[in-house]
This record gives C-alpha cells, structure tokens and sequence, in this order.
C-alpha cells in the first residue's frame, strides 16, 4: 500500500482547477476593438453607449459586441477595417471631453471578465508597437537645487547686511557639483554668516574652509539630499509622461522606471514615432494668480472680452474663470510639491525658493482671505508642413487646475488643503510636471511592425507546441503509464505558470517564451530523476510499491537542490537583471515553483492513485 | 526503452587528465577568437539602426547595399533574414529619429522595389550598450556568488563549489567561442540563451552532487575516485535523458520558430551539449583535484539534511 494524504489530494485538485480557470482566458484570443473614455476619467453610462453604437450604425460599421469595462466603453469588430473606420467616425463626431484608442478585445465570455480573469499580455516585440527610453539628466536636477540654493544664500546674506566676495558651486568627485561655497571677505563675521545661511534651510550641512581668496563656508549637500533630488526628479519625469501617455490615448501604455536615471515609454500599437515624441516633449510650467472676485466670470465669457486688470481662464471641467493678471509665482519658482496629510486632511505641501517666497509673502500679506489659482500652462512644438516646407509651430493651451483661499501669511512653505486625496495626489503631480523638470532626452527608440510581431509570435508559438508534442510522445515511448504520468504533469506545469503570468498581468515577450523552455526542461528534469530512481530502485530488487516510495523520498535532495540553485540565479537575475533579462528570469523563476510543486506533488498524487490502492503490484509500467 | 539497460561503470575520473587538456584547448581557442576576432555584437550592445524590410520578390542585396551608400549611410551591412525576401539593414549610431530613418530608408527601397515594406526600426544610442555589458556582467558575478554560497552551505565543502562555478564557466566561454568564430549575430536573446545554459548546467552539477552526497553516506571507506564514479555513473542514464528532451523542444525552435530564434537556440545547442559534458568532466574532478574526501561532506553527518518528504 502506498500512502498520500487526503489533503494533499485536495491541495493539488484546488490548484490545479484554479490554474485552469486563469488560464482559460489566454485559449479565446481577441478581436480588433475600440476604447473610448471620458478625458476627466469620468465613466461612461449606457447613454453615452447607445449614442455611439447608433453614430455607427448610420455609417455602417458592424459592431461584434460592446461592453463597458472598468468606465471605459469596448467596442469590438470583426476586422482591422472596420476598427480604423470606426475610429476615424468617433474621432471626427465626438466632442472633446471623449477619445478613442485602438486596443484589443478578448473574445472570453463576459463572466470572466467580470470576475478579473484576463490573458496575459503580450510584449511590444510580439505585438508591435513604440518604445522610447528617455535618459534624465539628473546631474542638471542636482544643478537646478544648487542655483536655488545660490539664490535664496544670497538674498539671506544680503537681507542680513552681511558681506562676501561671491558664492561659487563647488565640484564633487568626478567633476559633478554637489555644493556651494560662500567666500567672505576680511574680517567678516564668519559665524553669524554660517547662522544667517543655516536659516535659508535647517537640513543644510556647512563647514567652514578657505577659499583662495581667504576664509570660506562650504555647503555639501549629503548623498542622501542628492539622492532624494535625483528621485524627485526622476519621479517628476515619469508623472509628466505618464500624463501625457494618457492623453495619447493609447491602450495598455507602459510608463516605467528603469534603473537610476531611464524611464522606458512601452506604446503597443503605435507607429509615428515623430507625433509622439513632440507630444511627450511637450514642455509645462505654472503661474499662480489671485482670482478676480468683484466681476462675473459668465459674463465675461459670453461677451468675449475680460475686464481691465484680468485674464479669462478655463477650469478643467470647462467653467470659466476670471484671474488678476499679475503673476505671483511661476513654476520656476516652485522647489517641491508633494501630497500629504495635514490636521485638514489630505494636502498638497509646497516649497518656494526665495524669490518665488518673496513675491507670496507680500502677497499674502494683503490678501488673506481672498481666492489663489493654479494655472497650468502646455506649450509644445509639432512639426507641420506648409508649402512643402517643414515649419515648427509653437502652440499653448492653458487651464486652471486649483482655486484655494489664502488663510494667513505665509512665505517659502506652505499647504493647500480641502482636498480628497485622490485630488491632492493629482494637484501634487500636475504641480511638479508644471515646474522646473530635469530635462530628458531619448537615448533608444524601437518601432515595432506588427505584422513581423504577428509572424515571430506564430512561428515562436508553432515550434514551442511542436517541441512540445514530441516531448509528450517520447516520454509516453520511454516510461510508458509513468510517462503517460509525467506528461500530464507537465501539462498541468504549462497551465500553471499561464494562470501566474496571467494573474500579475506580466507580458509575454520572446525572451519570455525562451523562459518557458527552460522550464519545460526543468520539470521533465524532475520527472526524470524520479522515474530513473524507481527503475534504479527495481534493478535492485525492490519491490514495485517500496521502490516508487524510495524513488520520490530519494529523489527529492536531488530535486530540491537543484531547483533551489536555479531559483537563486532566477531571482538574482529578477532583481538585477532589466529588459530582456528580466522577462526572462520572471518566467524562470515563476516556472520553477509550478514545476517543484506539480512533479512533487502532482505527479505523486496520480502515480499513488494509481499505484497505491492495490495489495500487491506485481509490475510497474516504466517501460 | 533504455538507454543503459544495466548499470554502467565507466572509469570516468581516471581520463580526467584528457578532458582537462580538452576542455582548456577549446576554452584557449574561444578566448583567442573572442580576443582577436570578437563577437559580431547587435544594436542592442553597440548602439546604431537595424532596419528590417521585407520584399514582394527575392530581394537584390548588392542593389540595396549601392543605394543605402549612395544616400550617404556609411559602411552599411545587409543580410538576408530568414527568407531571401526579407533583409536586415544594419547602419552606424545615427542623431536621427526612427521617423527620420525610416522615412529615408523607405524612399530608397522604394526606388529599388515598390512593394517593400519597412517591417520594424531600431534606433539604439551607443550609451546603451556598454551599460548593458557592464549590468550583465554584474548579474552574473552577483549570480555566480550566491550559487557558490549556496553549494558550500548545503554541501559542506568549497570543493564541491569551486568545480561547480568552473563548470558554469566554462560553458559560456564554449558558446562565446562558437558564436564568435561562426560571426552569429550576438543579441539579447542570446545572453537569455546563455542564462538558460547557466541554469542547466548548474542543475546537471547538482544532481551528480547531491548523488555524491549520498554516496558517501552510505560507503563512508569508499575511495573518492570509486564514489565520483559511481555517482556519475548512476546518473548518467537521466543526465541523458533530461538533455534529450531539452534538446528536442530546442531544435524544434531552431528549425521551426524563425530567424528571430534562430541565434537563442543555436546557444542553447552548444550549451546544452558543453553543459553535460562539463557536469561529468568538470565540475567533480575539479574537486576532486582539490582533494574532496569523504569526512567534507560529512562533516556534520549527525544532522540529518532536510530531506522529509512531503
């Protein structure tokens, strides 16, 4: 008699059936369709549905099917034709707070769906589309902390009547600044200066040196101050792409960091690179302006002309507003925004630099009480032709994000509160994308046909079944039942690591299929030291049932161990590793745990019920 | 069906003076080649454009090569790509877009063949790809490291370490050789082919290992040359195997999944075959040669290792 626990029966029943239902969505594939959202992220309603399902009607687009999906409105056809022609009417009939993007519809009933089953996605390089890595320029982030520094040192020296020669950055190692140095001239009071700057910032780091020209304070800012700039900057860049990503309306767009100083734009679908890249090279910047409160905003607006002394703006959900004209800050100005939580709930923290802190201190001084607005301000630059001739064309559009009302005085800090926090994070981002950014340059560029994506997938995939199905028939011929045992379980291993890939929703690229051969060898490995094990055992005269218990227990170090190594390089190679090498060791990794977990338990499981119920087993099939 | 139908007992360790002498010729070779001719590096690590077009008809490459000349693209390579109707431009680091790039090269094969079509552009800046060497070869190293770690705390001795990273060493220098004497194309897929290598080489170690291991338990007056022996002989029949059906499902790829994986599955055949044979030559006559004795691994006998059963 062999044994196996009940429980472990269960466990391997419940895994293997829950594998299944995640990977089931990935056997249906996917129409051509259609995506079409509200800019304000608002969802779409049933009305909104009907009217476009009609727009297309009258042109004669056959819909396949239509569904709303996390507010967005999925329209799904039959062919490539109609899902451009479809686009090309919801582009040129719909208004302006909607927009469409080509994307891809799973053919899975809507109850999967539903319940969050999705097929894992594939990569670019197996679907087609952009790629663009922006490099930051974190050493001119750095330069940027420093000139604000240089600035607020000099005001605060100056307003303190204290004297010196000059304020100069200082290299670091490699040439790279990473401080200031204040010379002073004779005789100055070196310690009430070293007070007056520690003012500007109370993190700041000075130490008293000698310049060439006599005695000197030096500030260093700390690898740590350096590292949270070079994050924020980073940080600040990505938020300014995703957002303008978004606005590209493209389906599934990647927006990643990469490393210390990339940041990796994935656009499935797209292949104008030149739209893209003037889009996302769009430059911002803010004004902060007190609001008019004495003249009406809809009356302006109907007339068509502001009265004297103010400026007619847009909110973002299309009111107009009537600001002051003088600027009080513009984003140059502003050092940091980031969401927090105050004693007023959520609220967006925000730091000046001296003049910006300056201008909002008079200000304030005479406006408590009185309503501030945060303009945010696009310019970008497409490239159009005109008479055959390539001409730049500057364009700007402007918006007001925040309207909030002074409470008290204040200068170089302060918060804006009386938001949720889903609006803190957002004014939070907008305001960093609005002021002073590191600037980014594309280092790499790849665009995708997705016709050769089309030919790599299916020739990758055909082979990979092929090989597959050989496998299959070789082990049935070499172990016979137990081989039969041993492709089951390696099926079981393929569904498996579908439903994790499909479960963390982690694209499936070439590398990534490389992967699973790697694995496929991995679990056939495991299987194969059992079964050589058992024949092993036999050729010893063991009995069959003892042999098949001494086979897995014997087995098992040698599975372990070899496993576990192949574990540390997957993992390493995760955490290390970036692109290509990454996709790689995910599938690597992923595909050593099904495979430890279905040959040991998996296959145990079928070979006792097999196997273990009878008295006495006078033969095994092992071929 | 078996491969071995009794148990073998080749004299494995007493020829390892030959496989040494083997095994540093061909990693001499590789290392000569690697030094003088190089490998025939992709955009990926140098930086510069690939253009991959494909044409309605058998595409003139000589005729392509003269145009892209003419257009003022510098040194430009062509070659075939899997069908003789497509072809893979390959061109210097370049300032311009892939827009720009593609707009130009499209004009010129369009003067050639009206029916060709760009299939897809790279545009890699030459910063990559040292970067991409230099993170490469810190995840190895990293890698390299904690497997060494690993080996000596589960195995009780550096020995046994030491033979398997030179194992996992010498496979990749093999395939490094091959793919630089051949000129194949050097790409990322194919470090993910080495990856892989790496992975099944160190797996083929273990196992002879952990056969090693058990051995000695429980023939502690054995020799270790006998113990080796045996302990590779009694694998040997699943070293096989295993490496046959790998092989099977990668030579599928390379006949059947394009030119694409082409140059992954070339990489695992060669690693594939230098990881077996690296894994009974290597990995346990090196430590053998370190001087492994049975009291290494034994060491803390007394502790049962963690091998309960589920």
């Amino acid at each position: 008699m062999l044994e196996f626990p009940r429980w472990k029966y269960v466990l391997v029943t419940l895994v293997v059936l829950i594998g299944v239902l995640f990977a089931l969505p990935n056997l249906f594939g996917d129409d051509p369709a259609l995506q079409v959202e509200r800019k304000n992220r608002a969802p779409m309603d049933d009305f909104a549905r009907q009217s476009i399902e009609d727009l297309l009607h009258k042109q004669n687009i056959a819909i396949k099917r239509d569904f709303i999906d996390s507010g967005r409105l999925v329209l799904a056809f039959g062919d490539v034709a109609s899902q451009l022609k479809a686009r090309d009417t919801v582009d040129a009939t719909l208004s302006d707070v909607d927009r469409a993007a080509l994307a891809n519809a799973s053919r899975a009933p809507a109850w999967m769906r539903k319940i969050g089953l999705k097929a894992m996605p594939l990569g670019l390089d197996l679907r087609g589309g952009l790629y663009l890595l922006y490099q930051v320029d974190l050493q001119g982030a750095v330069g940027q902390l420093l000139e604000s520094y240089e600035q607020s040192f000099r005001r605060a020296l100056n307003e303190a009547k204290l004297p010196f020669t000059d304020i100069t950055t200082l290299g670091g190692g490699g040439g790279i600044a990473n401080g200031l140095r204040v010379t002073l001239p004779d005789g100055a009071d070196a310690v009430a200066t070293e007070a007056a700057l520690r003012k500007v910032d109370v993190n700041l780091k000075f130490t008293s040196g000698s310049g060439a020209s006599g005695a000197a304070i030096d500030m260093i800012l700390t690898p740590a101050q350096i590292k949270a700039r070079e994050d924020y900057a980073l940080e600040q860049n990505r938020t300014t792409l995703t957002n303008r990503v978004n606005e590209l309306g493209v389906s599934e767009p990647i927006v990643q960091r990469q490393g210390l100083d990339r940041i990796i734009v994935q656009l499935p679908g797209v292949q104008n690179s030149a739209e893209v890249k003037d889009l996302l090279g769009k430059v911002a910047t803010l004004e902060l302006r007190l609001a008019d409160t004495q003249n009406n905003a809809l009356q302006a607006q109907q007339s068509g002309h502001a009265p004297l002394g103010t400026k007619l703006y847009k909110r973002e959900d299309g009111s107009p507003i009537l600001l002051k004209r003088e600027v009080i800050v513009t984003g140059d100005e502003l050092t940091s925004a980031t969401s927090t939580t105050s004693t007023e709930g959520p609220a967006v923290s925000i730091k000046l630099d001296a003049r910006g802190a300056d201008s909002m201190l008079r200000t304030t001084r005479l406006n408590v009480g009185k309503p501030m607005a945060v303009v945010y301000i696009e310019k970008s630059r497409r490239q159009v032709e005109v008479n055959g001739q390539k001409v730049d064309r500057d364009s700007t559009s402007e918006k007001v994000i925040n309207v909030a009302t002074i409470r008290g005085v204040f200068g170089p800090q302060f918060q804006v509160t009386g938001l949720s926090s889903g609006e803190a994070r957002d004014l939070s981002l907008m305001l960093r994308s609005g002021s002073l950014a590191a600037p980014v340059e594309v280092v790499e560029e790849r665009a995708i046909g997705p016709s050769l994506g089309q030919d790599n997938i299916d020739k990758g995939v055909r082979a990979l079944e092929i090989g597959m199905l050989a496998v299959f028939v070789f082990m049935a011929l070499y172990y016979h039942a137990f081989g039969l045992v041993a492709d089951a379980v390696l099926l079981a291993n393929v569904i498996l690591l579908t439903a994790l890939l499909s479960m963390l929703h982690a694209a499936l690229s070439l590398p990534g299929i490389a992967g699973i051969i790697l694995t496929v060898g991995i679990a056939v490995d495991a299987n194969v030291l059992i079964y050589e094990r058992i024949r092993e055992e036999l050729r010893n005269g063991v009995s069959p049932q003892a042999a098949i218990r001494a086979g897995f227990d014997k087995a098992f170090s040698a599975i372990a161990d070899s496993n576990v190594t192949a574990l540390i390089a997957g993992l390493s190679l995760w955490v290390i590793g970036t692109g290509a090498i990454r996709s790689f060791a995910i599938v690597l990794t992923l595909g050593i745990a099904t495979s430890m977990f279905t040959s040991l338990l998996g296959s145990r499981a079928l070979i006792t019920l097999i196997y273990g119920g009878r008295r006495r087993v006078a033969q095994l099939s092992i071929g | 069906m078996e491969f071995f139908h009794r148990a073998t007992s080749f004299p494995f360790m007493s020829t390892r003076r030959v496989w040494y002498g083997l095994s540093i010729v061909l990693i001499l070779i590789s290392l000569v080649s690697l030094a003088t001719r190089g490998l025939n590096l992709g955009v990926d690590f140098t930086g510069g454009v690939t253009v991959q077009a494909t044409f309605p008809a058998a595409a003139n490459r000589d005729a392509v090569i003269t145009a892209l000349t003419a257009a003022g693209y510098a040194d430009p390579q062509v070659t075939m790509f899997g069908t003789s109707r497509e072809i893979a431009i390959r061109l210097p680091p370049t300032r311009q877009s892939t827009e720009e790039v593609r707009g130009r090269i499209d004009q010129i094969l369009h003067g050639i063949d009206a029916g060709a079509t760009i299939q897809q552009v790279e545009v890699v800046g030459p910063q990559i790809g040292g970067e991409l060497q230099r993170s490469a070869t810190q995840a190895l190293i990293a890698t390299l490291l904690l497997i060494f770690g690993y080996i000596a705390v589960r195995f009780h001795t550096w020995r046994l370490s030491l033979g398997a990273i030179l194992a996992v060493l010498h496979d990749p220098i093999l395939v490094l050789g091959a793919f630089s004497l051949t000129r194949t194309p050097f790409d990322l897929t194919v470090v993910a082919a080495m990856l892989a290598v790496i992975g099944y080489s160190l797996n083929d170690t273990v196992v002879v290992f952990d056969r090693i291991r058990e051995r000695f338990h429980t023939g502690r007056r054995l020799d270790p040359v006998t113990v080796l022996d045996q302990s590779i002989n009694q694998t040997l029949s699943r070293t096989i195997m295993t490496k046959v059906v790998t092989l099977i499902v990668v030579v599928a790829l390379y006949a059947l999944g394009g030119p694409v994986l082409r140059g992954f599955s070339e990489a695992l055949i060669i690693g594939i075959v230098a990881g077996t044979y690296s894994s009974i030559y290597i990995s346990s006559a090196v430590a053998l040669d370190c001087g492994l004795r049975a009291e290494h691994l034994l060491a803390t006998a007394a502790k049962k290792p963690l091998d309960d059963l589920p």
